[in-house]
């Protein structure tokens, strides 16, 4: 009878909470998908500027698209893009194997240079990411990959050469795989490689997935590195540079709704990778953190 | 049994005459115990080495102590009507060229080691009569026993070139007059503790900056981790409640904005809050404002809005990376608080909260350091400023946005690499203190 009473007496108040609840979250909703709609809608936008005095646009074209993707004289974005997916699938597979690699080596073989490994690698993420950056400019430099073309040498080299520090999500997720399993096959005969190859990599798909398109992504936001690697040199730019030289004083006015099309346009490929592989990233965290 | 150790001292009090002329000649116990290719390998090495030294490496370590004397000079040429330039020092390149060569030596030493270790355990192998391993067993196990060293030597080499080599670099770097300032760009000299003196010194300008920046730095990272952890936290729960409507459609809504490459959004909103933004566009046409509102130039409602944009940013991926553990809260736990009459804010405080904390301080530890290290949101949004006449570091900069204007806008090289140094200082410490505090590390069974 009580418990009768309690159910009755808490059903308003249970609605009441799940409305203010919705309506909580149909507000957040909206913050958070507005400055994505504002985009979209400038990358349409007729009059040019980045400042206007109202805030949806006059007039609606697809002149921004086509100046984006045709005008080849004062930021040639066609040969930034090709610059870029270059750099990020030359960088992409070099850096998957590195990761995996290390991840696998660390996780599964038992070795004198491991503990030290990790305390470095540990050690090594707590210095600045770029106070390095000037001393590798310089090793670039002494290299020869800092002029014309051998610029984007110098990018993929940079890219991939320390990634083997970013194993920690990819050991999580091989600590979870049970040692059992590769411990029948080497029973049964298999190789270490067999084991990594065979058995590791064909069970860990999302990690193998989320680790590619980490990879890939990567050269496609980064512009700070670009940037102090490319100079002036316009030919080399990657995508990232480009879009931020059209918000740089001499080319907002003329190139700001183009750069919210170029914006549109990186973000599709990158949202609908970045939708697919949300189940890997959540299950990677999750197993990352138990292991 | 302790003779039988494997140690380059039992090899050279021990070794057999192919064992102790590695001492000398490199490879010599691999060549006199059967493995010829490894030892004409190794033996090959040394000679680079030795190459290596005598053509450079013995000048650049010379070199290094005075970083250089010859400044650049200008010689008038009678015979063309032209100065000409002679060639002086370049103190960076010797620098650099000096930590290398430490390197090389470093690596050769080691090289060193190992082989007389190894030659040593060749010689016990045969003393014993057991079979010494064939080169094409010894590559057979890279791919089995070994597989670690196939798969670790790139991963290596890549992180020691183009991450530990720069790090010495910079870290030399700091105790020279590497700078702008008194025209020390081509040749610079040593120059002891002084810079690091002129940081921590209170009473001067750089001081003054620093402890400023660092301040700032810590309060930022403080809100900016623990305002995202627990509000994106907050905002999972609500949307994984059981009564909530269409749990697939909110998500989306927030990852969207996870989707869109950060630096865009950055820049989208450094332009949005501009004095003639669309944000003040929208509040003065709406009537709710009659002058814009200075996001960017107003030092508190720059740092205020730098960590409300911090909170867009970050919030939806708290949310996600937290999803999966939320669910793994055992449910006895809650049911036992709620047969104590424990209502929802007890029971995040005291089950959720200690729960999530308890798993998650590695993530935290890691976000903490990542947002001491956010160079993108405020490089992005503020710049830095807005910045007081005569300062190098903007009020709302960090310690990396301020070494970065340093380094590459001011080009003081010196003082770039001691703000590095000090943030990696202070990031060692925050590290150890709360690792050390952690209910994870204290009690490792709390949970299970």
């Amino acid at each position: 009878m009580e418990n009768q009473m309690a159910k009755n007496t808490m059903s308003p108040r249970r609605r009441i909470v799940n409305i203010l609840v919705h309506v909580l979250l149909g507000i957040l909703a909206i913050i958070w998908v507005l400055p994505i709609v504002w985009i979209v809608l400038t990358s349409f936008r007729a009059e040019p500027g980045a400042y206007t005095t109202t805030f949806l646009p006059q007039g609606y074209t697809l002149n921004n698209y086509i100046k984006l993707l045709t005008d080849r004289n004062v930021l040639n974005f066609p040969k930034m893009f090709t610059n870029t997916l270059i750099i990020s699938i030359i960088s992409c597979v070099i850096s998957t194997f590195f990761v995996l690699s290390v991840a696998y080596s660390l996780s599964r073989m038992r070795f004198k240079f491991r503990k030290p490994y990790m305390n470095m690698a540990m050690i090594l993420g707590l210095f600045p990411g770029f106070m390095t950056m000037i001393a590798q400019y310089f090793i670039l430099k002494s290299m020869g990959l800092t002029e014309g073309a051998s610029i984007r040498i110098g990018l993929i080299v940079v890219y991939c050469a320390c990634t083997g520090l970013g194993f920690q999500i990819s050991k999580g997720f091989f600590d979870t795989i049970p040692r059992s399993i590769d411990e029948a096959a080497i029973i049964d005969g298999a190789t270490q490689w067999q084991v990594f190859t065979r058995i590791t990599l064909p069970l860990s798909k999302p990690i193998v997935i989320y680790t590619v398109m980490t990879a890939f992504i990567a050269p496609w936001v980064d512009f700070i590195f670009a940037k102090v690697l490319c100079r002036a040199n316009a030919d080399q730019f990657t995508v990232a540079i480009g879009l931020w030289n059209m918000l740089q004083k001499e080319y907002i006015y003329q190139w700001y709704t183009c750069f919210a099309a170029g914006a549109v346009l990186i973000s599709i490929p990158i949202a609908i990778l970045f939708l697919y592989m949300q189940r890997f990233y959540v299950e990677g965290m999750s197993g990352a953190v138990k292991g | 049994m302790k003779e039988d150790r494997i140690t380059v001292l039992n090899a050279l009090r021990n070794g057999d005459l192919f064992t102790r002329l590695s001492a000398v000649f490199m490879g010599a116990g691999m060549l006199g115990h059967r493995q010829i290719v490894k030892g004409v390998l190794v033996l090959l090495l040394e000679v680079a080495f030795f190459v290596f030294m005598a053509t450079s490496g013995l000048h650049n370590l010379g070199m290094l102590p005075s970083l250089g004397t010859e400044a650049q000079g200008e010689v008038w040429n009678e015979a063309k009507q032209i100065y000409e330039y002679t060639a002086g020092d370049n103190s960076q390149q010797i620098l650099l060229a000096g930590v290398v060569t430490c390197f090389v030596i470093v690596g050769f030493v080691a090289l060193w080691i190992l082989q007389m270790r190894h030659s040593y355990k060749l010689q016990k192998l045969i003393e014993d009569g057991k079979e010494v391993p064939t080169l094409r067993e010894d590559i057979k196990n890279l791919f089995n026993g070994n597989l670690h060293m196939t798969l670790m030597t790139l991963p290596c080499i890549g992180i020691l070139i183009f991450n530990v080599v720069p790090l010495v670099y910079m870290i030399s770097m700091a105790f020279t007059t590497y700078s702008k300032e008194g025209e020390h760009l081509i040749l610079f000299d040593w120059d002891g503790i002084n810079q690091f003196l002129r940081v921590l010194n209170m009473n001067g300008n750089i001081g003054r900056q620093f402890w400023h920046v660092l301040g700032w730095t810590i309060i930022w990272a403080v809100f900016a981790t623990f305002l995202n952890y627990i509000l994106g936290m907050v905002l999972a729960m609500v949307i994984n409640r059981k009564d909530t409507k269409g749990k697939a459609f909110w998500r989306f809504c927030f990852v969207l904005s996870i989707a869109v490459p950060q630096f865009v959004t950055l820049m989208i909103m450094n332009i949005m809050l501009q004095p003639s933004g669309a944000i003040n566009v929208l509040l003065m046409n709406a009537g709710l404002i009659t002058e814009p509102i200075p996001f960017w130039t107003n030092t508190m409602l720059a740092r205020i809005t730098i960590i409300v944009i911090n909170l867009w940013v970050g919030i939806p991926y708290t949310m996600l990376q937290v999803t999966g553990i939320l669910q793994n809260i055992p449910g006895e736990l809650y049911e036992a608080a709620r047969m104590d009459g424990a209502g929802p804010v007890k029971v995040f405080f005291k089950i959720t909260l200690p729960y999530m904390l308890f798993v998650t301080t590695p993530y935290l530890i890691a976000s903490f350091v990542g947002n001491i290290n956010n160079f993108n949101i405020i490089y992005l949004l503020s710049g830095g400023g807005p910045t007081m006449v005569g300062d190098t570091a903007g009020q709302t900069d960090l310690l990396v946005t301020w070494l970065y204007k340093l380094t590459i806008d001011q080009q003081y090289y010196n003082l770039g690499a001691v703000i590095g140094i000090m943030t990696f200082v202070i990031l060692t410490i925050v590290t150890l203190v709360t690792y050390r505090n952690s209910s994870s590390y204290k009690n490792e069974e709390a949970f299970m």
